[in-house]
């Protein structure tokens, strides 16, 4: 178990985990219940994403037990109601073409909630295994390893994205790739860091004496004693990737329409704010909100599970 | 200190070079050129303008010619704007940027300063409470929110503002505010954090034993440590600023060098995309630069290496 993760004063805890290889995690679970403000973090972020997943299934409900702000599908226009305010049969009102503006933020939710996890598990397959391969050989390689990942995070990569948006033709899969490749560089030092301190320990030294390969080594002894860390900082990365796939919406360059997201209703309340305020109120409140939630989520996850920002 | 200086300079070099190599590869590999949206262009004058510019040679030479031009310090004349240089379009358009940029940077230290001095100081009250609070809400709502509220409420509802535009010292305040806020956030959290970790130490007990004032103790024994938090900050910060520059620019429609490299980005416009990227590289390695020196007088335990 990832001792390194432990502080001193929860020793008794740590050898207890030995013992019982699930008590470290049921023992970070304790821990982050008592944190409210992680927990209702946890219930906003789940509470959205099932809202938006299962939302807009609504609409094949049968007519009778279905109410009128239900009803709708997240491209049809219906020009005779046009921006209008939320009302009955539109909850939220509608946009410029008169789409029903509650279907069209569930959707986006789906498309920006996707996004920052598919984008962040791009980040993460890159950063964990950089970091690890950094980490466990060591010596030149590291050396020439993190200079490249100081060299990049000096540089400002959002201008590569723009143009890696602009320049290539736009798709759902481009922007996971794009925004992954390049939020990976925190990931690297922070599981470099910890497979540097945990190679020493005798686990390892058993495992070299065994005979392993190195990949094996890497994949399956040091990988998931690093998991803590890397939890809580994916957890912290998918509202990040969350704000740069808004970014790159906004700007025009994110997910095309008649697809919506987030930040592409961001930017279409920005447009429309004076005739259509609760476009950007609507888009913004439930964006900052899942933002808000997931911080909550990843500070209380870094919490219970003891992990500091890996410095090196 | 110069030698320093010196080596990080050149160490740029390299740097510049791999993202001048791959930026001109990105925008040569992708489809479209700067000509395709040209009216009233016949396939003859479309190739006599590329011949002019060289874009009929083969790849690798047109690659050689740019490098070339790059060293001598020539970034290449404009593909949109006939008869201007890229340079002379640049230094045009940065200097509204930078003027946002350094107001925002203002308002993000006075405001983050302030309130995380006065977090730190009223630790677990109701004030340091509120003060988090509010810089989570700031940290949760991105510039592209937070630009089109202000608007929305102080341009649109009460009409203190324009706005957009960047003609009055007045249209300065709404975007300033928006790029500033978000970064106010993060370093009243971060001067939060770095004081009471001073302000726990030996020596402030021994400044406090000794009757110092409390304004004393905190301007001249903890600020120095407290603050350092917030300087390593500072280089992600200026990166982050650029990058907001183009949001805020593009909100408030401001003829600044972000809105700029959008455009340019679109048009297909490779020696201002180049030109741009390579200007806001080399400004960005320089401030880190700046911000490391600054780090090392700030805290004399650490040295320039």
């Amino acid at each position: 178990m990832p001792s390194k993760t432990l502080s001193k004063e929860r020793a008794p805890l740590e050898l207890e985990a030995a013992d019982k290889g699930a008590s470290l995690w049921s023992d970070a679970w304790h821990r982050l219940a008592k944190n409210k403000l992680a927990i209702a973090g946890l219930w906003i972020v789940g509470g959205l994403s099932l809202l938006c997943f299962l939302g807009p299934l609504t609409r094949y409900l049968p007519a009778a037990i279905r109410p009128a702000g239900l009803s709708h599908s997240y491209e049809e226009q219906n020009l005779d109601a046009r921006v209008t305010p939320p009302d009955a049969r539109h909850w939220l009102g509608t946009d410029q073409l008169g789409r029903d503006l509650l279907s069209r933020v569930l959707f986006g939710g789906r498309v920006s909630l996707m996004v920052g996890l598919c984008a962040t598990a791009v980040s993460l397959t890159i950063g964990v295994l950089y970091g690890a391969i950094a980490g466990y050989l060591g010596g030149k390689l590291d050396a020439i390893m993190m200079r490249i990942v100081d060299i990049l995070y000096s540089l400002p990569l959002a201008l590569f994205v723009i143009l890696l948006m602009v320049l290539v033709k736009r798709s759902i899969l481009l922007i996971f790739v794009a925004i992954g490749a390049v939020e990976w560089l925190t990931m690297a030092r922070i599981v470099r860091g910890q497979v540097m301190s945990l190679k020493k320990q005798e686990f390892i030294e058993a495992a070299i004496a065994l005979g392993l390969r190195k990949r094996r080594i890497i994949l399956r002894h040091l990988i998931p004693n690093v998991l803590g860390p890397v939890i809580v900082y994916a957890t912290l990365t998918v509202p990040g990737v969350m704000l740069l796939e808004a970014f790159l919406s906004f700007l025009g360059l994110g997910v095309q329409p008649p697809m919506s997201s987030w930040g592409s209703l961001i930017k279409e309340g920005a447009d429309w704010m004076e005739d259509a305020p609760w476009i950007l109120i609507s888009a913004g409140t439930v964006f900052s909100l899942a933002l808000f939630s997931l911080n909550f989520l990843g500070d209380g996850l870094r919490d219970a599970l003891d992990v500091r920002a890996a410095k090196d | 200190m110069l030698r320093f200086i010196a080596r990080r300079s050149l160490g740029l070099i390299p740097v510049l070079g791999v993202i001048a190599t791959v930026t001109f590869f990105m925008t040569r590999m992708a489809p479209g050129g700067p000509f395709d949206s040209e009216k009233n262009t016949t396939p003859e004058i479309r190739k006599a303008i590329e011949a002019y510019y060289g874009l009929d040679k083969p790849l690798f030479e047109q690659y050689l010619n740019v490098m070339k031009g790059y060293l001598k310090g020539d970034l290449g004349p404009d593909y949109k704007y006939p008869n201007r240089s890229v340079r002379e379009l640049i230094l045009g358009a940065f200097p509204v940027s930078l003027e946002l940029g350094c107001l925002a940077l203002a308002i993000a230290l006075a405001i983050g300063i302030t309130a995380g001095l006065i977090a730190a100081i009223r630790q677990n009250s109701l004030l340091d409470y509120s003060a988090m609070s509010l810089s989570m809400i700031g940290i949760c709502l991105p510039t592209f929110v937070m630009g089109p509220l202000l608007a929305l409420v102080f341009a649109i509802h009460w009409h203190w503002f324009n706005v957009s535009g960047w003609d009055f010292a007045r249209d300065r305040v709404l975007p300033a505010m928006t790029l500033g806020f978000y970064y106010a956030a993060y370093v009243a959290r971060l001067t939060r954090g770095g004081m009471l970790e001073i302000l726990s130490q030996d020596f402030i007990r021994t400044a406090r034993a000794k009757g110092a004032s409390t304004a004393r103790i905190l301007f001249k024994h903890a600020l120095r440590g407290g603050i350092a938090p917030v300087v390593s900050f500072l280089g992600p910060a200026a990166a982050g600023i650029i990058t907001g520059s183009f949001v805020v620019e593009t909100i408030f429609d401001i003829p600044g060098l972000g809105r700029f490299f959008i455009t340019s980005a679109f048009n297909r416009d490779y020696t201002l995309v180049m030109g741009t990227v390579l200007f806001y590289a080399t400004l960005i390695v320089f401030f880190n630069l700046a911000v490391d020196i600054v780090q090392v007088w700030l805290n004399p335990k650490l040295k320039l290496e």
